[in-house]
């Protein structure tokens, strides 16, 4: 392999991993404060084609982002006034928002099968995208790809660091502690949410958008179950879901690669099978391991919380 | 100063919950999923009146109509019953599409092994395997469960998408039809190995009986036996289970196996019924659907029968409508999960109390 091919399948990997960060790291911080969103698939299919929508009709990919975020923050809020207003079953509310989403984003992208868009733009410096190898690895990506890296500094640092954060975790820890100490566990929860959904939404956008830019029913073909998958690997941290991530897409992108070169004699559909073959190996070996004692969940994960009136 | 009304609302948790509320609720989300609904035809641009008619009506008022019905019910009650099971007992089986897709291989090798066979053994040994199929799919995660922990949520989830890429590797490559013209379809299979017609000119086969069949079974087991007492309390209270001495790890195999099984029986009989051969795609999507269906019908076997009944609907109600007057087929998924967000909300009357109380910030 030379040295050009293998920047081309390290700019491939970085293509089938952003999505996955997006949706993982989102969901990371809905799970910190204590809250299991399983619709994760639905609210990146309704950020992808949101985002593939909106670009296609007012021809600005920035718009087409936002609305992607705000769609599946969108999808992420009626998640949360049913399972936190209403006190509904967080497993089966999520499984309800993503049957729901696969089928709204059907019906929404009906008429847009098929059309063309215009793929995000790349980043391009003069002299230094055109490096050699690293050139287009490091300055030749689009914005949301650097966004994505910005945004596990930014969820570290905020979850660690900062007071917010703190009290995001104790939340998720104890809500009835926080409770008690006047914290709004419910206002906390909504945030935290929220912030889930739009980042499943900009995963949604970049498949869409920038990974094969088109819009296809189902397209998402379950990376919202991967990144659930991929927060569990991480044992709930931020910089080892972005290990996860990149794992994951190298694995999508070599049995690609294995694919194209003849499959090494085996069907096409077998090699397909190997992201989620190893997203069930993986969380075994997590669950399995020497260090199962330490997998951090946090305390309150899935349970619902109604401060007595 | 003027004060607000002396009265709010006040919401408290009931000491039981509320078996008036219980049923009531089901009802009143299918009301408001079709009250949505219209609303969607309205935006949407098709007239409201006939788009409801052709979706809810008119398909239930030929036999044809009622038949199909029970043809589209019969697998949505089978693996409903089964996930209502683990749902009780926490045991969260999504995969059942993937146990179903198993159960339809399995079946569907016996079917082509034996194709031109005479004989009545075939079926009941083609259920066998359906039935082994979706059983020993569904084994996986209740191993990684029960040995390692794993979330079974995930694991089963992820399988469906093997079994679904295991059957298109089987249909494109090794069982193809040899005089099929290159499509990835199966032989069609022969008549020892196809379902006895119930009613001349229909597709109702002998397996909505057993569907029927199988809820009531359900029923008894969760109701007058010991072990669906065991579920009961596993899924209500895991501490007293485990004080009881219940084992959990058995119990867990047990609803994995079941509901993996009723799956693969499902997929059996979709491919000896009205398929009748194996095709890279065999349902619809049931065993997610029958994830809706159970809950609908409130994790009762009885229950089950009626929402898998109005889940049907859905499906043909919604290629009724795409034929009559063009409706995309998709609607039929954002009713489903539209269905279920209106039980799930309408859940929280089931659970708490609203009433009238005084105001409390105007005591001194």
């Amino acid at each position: 392999m030379t040295i050009t091919s293998l920047g081309l399948v390290l700019l491939t990997i970085i293509g089938a991993a952003t999505p996955l960060l997006f949706a993982a790291l989102g969901e990371l911080v809905t799970e910190k404060s204590g809250v299991l969103n399983l619709g994760v698939e639905g609210m990146m299919l309704a950020g992808a084609v949101v985002g593939f929508a909106v670009t296609v009709t007012t021809g600005s990919s920035f718009l087409g982002v936002l609305a992607a975020a705000l769609a599946g923050a969108g999808m992420a809020f009626l998640f949360g006034v049913l399972t936190l207003t209403l006190a509904a079953n967080q497993v089966a509310t999520g499984l309800a928002l993503t049957i729901f989403g696969i089928g709204l984003s059907a019906l929404f992208g009906s008429g847009f099968v098929g059309v063309p868009v215009a793929p995000l733009p790349k980043l391009s410096i003069a002299g230094l995208s055109d490096l050699p190898f690293f050139g287009p690895l490091l300055f030749g990506q689009d914005a949301l790809v650097y966004l994505s890296i910005v945004a596990v500094a930014a969820v570290a640092w905020f979850l660690k660091r900062s007071r917010p954060g703190m009290i995001l975790r104790a939340v998720g820890e104890s809500d009835l502690s926080a409770h008690s100490i006047g914290y709004n566990v419910i206002a906390v929860r909504y945030a935290a949410v929220l912030f889930g959904g739009a980042m499943a939404g900009l995963g949604g956008a970049f498949l869409s958008l920038s990974y094969t830019p088109m819009w296809a029913e189902e397209m998402t073909a379950g990376r919202g179950w991967i990144s659930l998958a991929l927060v569990v690997f991480a044992s709930w941290r931020p910089w080892r879901v972005m290990l996860g991530a990149y794992l994951f897409g190298g694995v999508t992108i070599l049995q690609l690669y294995a694919q194209g070169a003849g499959g090494l004699g085996v069907p096409a559909q077998v090699m397909s099978m190997l992201p989620y073959l190893a997203t069930v190996l993986v969380l075994t070996i997590i669950a399995a391991g020497p260090w199962k004692g330490r997998l951090d969940a946090p305390a309150c994960l899935g349970k619902p919380f109604r401060p007595s009136t | 100063m003027v004060r607000g009304p002396l009265m709010r609302l006040r919401i408290e948790p009931r000491q039981e919950t509320s078996r008036l509320m219980l049923y009531v609720t089901p009802v009143a989300a299918v009301i408001m999923t079709v009250l949505t609904g219209l609303v969607l035809f309205v935006l949407m641009g098709y007239a409201p009146g006939p788009t409801l008619y052709y979706f809810f009506v008119s398909p239930l008022l030929t036999l044809y109509g009622l038949s199909e019905l029970m043809v589209k019910a019969a697998p949505l009650i089978m693996i409903g019953v089964g996930l209502a099971m683990g749902f009780r007992a926490n045991v969260w089986n999504i995969g059942a599409e993937g146990q179903l897709t198993c159960g339809a291989i399995a079946a569907g090798g016996v079917a082509l092994a034996l194709w031109e066979q005479e004989g009545l053994w075939i079926l009941p040994l083609m259920c066998a395997a359906g039935i082994a199929g979706g059983a020993l799919y569904a084994a996986i995660p209740a191993f990684l469960k029960t040995r390692f922990d794993v979330n079974e949520i995930l694991t089963s989830l992820m399988l469906t998408y093997v079994a679904t890429l295991l059957l298109s590797t089987l249909v494109y490559g090794p069982w193809k039809d040899p005089a099929g013209f290159n499509f990835p379809y199966s032989r069609m299979f022969t008549d020892a190995a196809i379902l006895p017609i119930l009613m001349e000119g229909t597709r109702l086969h002998v397996g909505t009986l057993v569907a029927l069949l199988i809820a009531v079974a359900g029923w008894v087991l969760m109701t007058f036996t010991i072990i669906g007492f065991q579920i009961r309390v596993l899924g209500q209270a895991p501490a007293a289970a485990r004080f009881a001495g219940f084992s959990r790890s058995k119990l867990i195999w047990l609803c994995l196996l079941t509901s993996g099984g009723l799956a693969g029986l499902a997929g059996t009989f979709e491919i000896a019924g009205p398929i009748g051969q194996l095709v890279p795609v065999i349902s619809p999507g049931y065993g997610f659907t029958a994830i809706i269906v159970a809950f609908l019908g409130r994790l009762h076997p009885l229950g089950i029968i009626l929402s898998g009944l109005v889940m049907a609907l859905s499906y043909i109600g919604g290629e009724n409508a795409q034929v009559e007057v063009g409706l995309p087929q998709a609607v039929t998924g954002v009713f489903q999960g539209l269905l279920l967000f209106f039980l799930l909300a309408s859940d929280f009357v089931v659970r708490y109390r609203v009433r009238l109380a005084p105001a409390m910030g105007d005591r001194p």
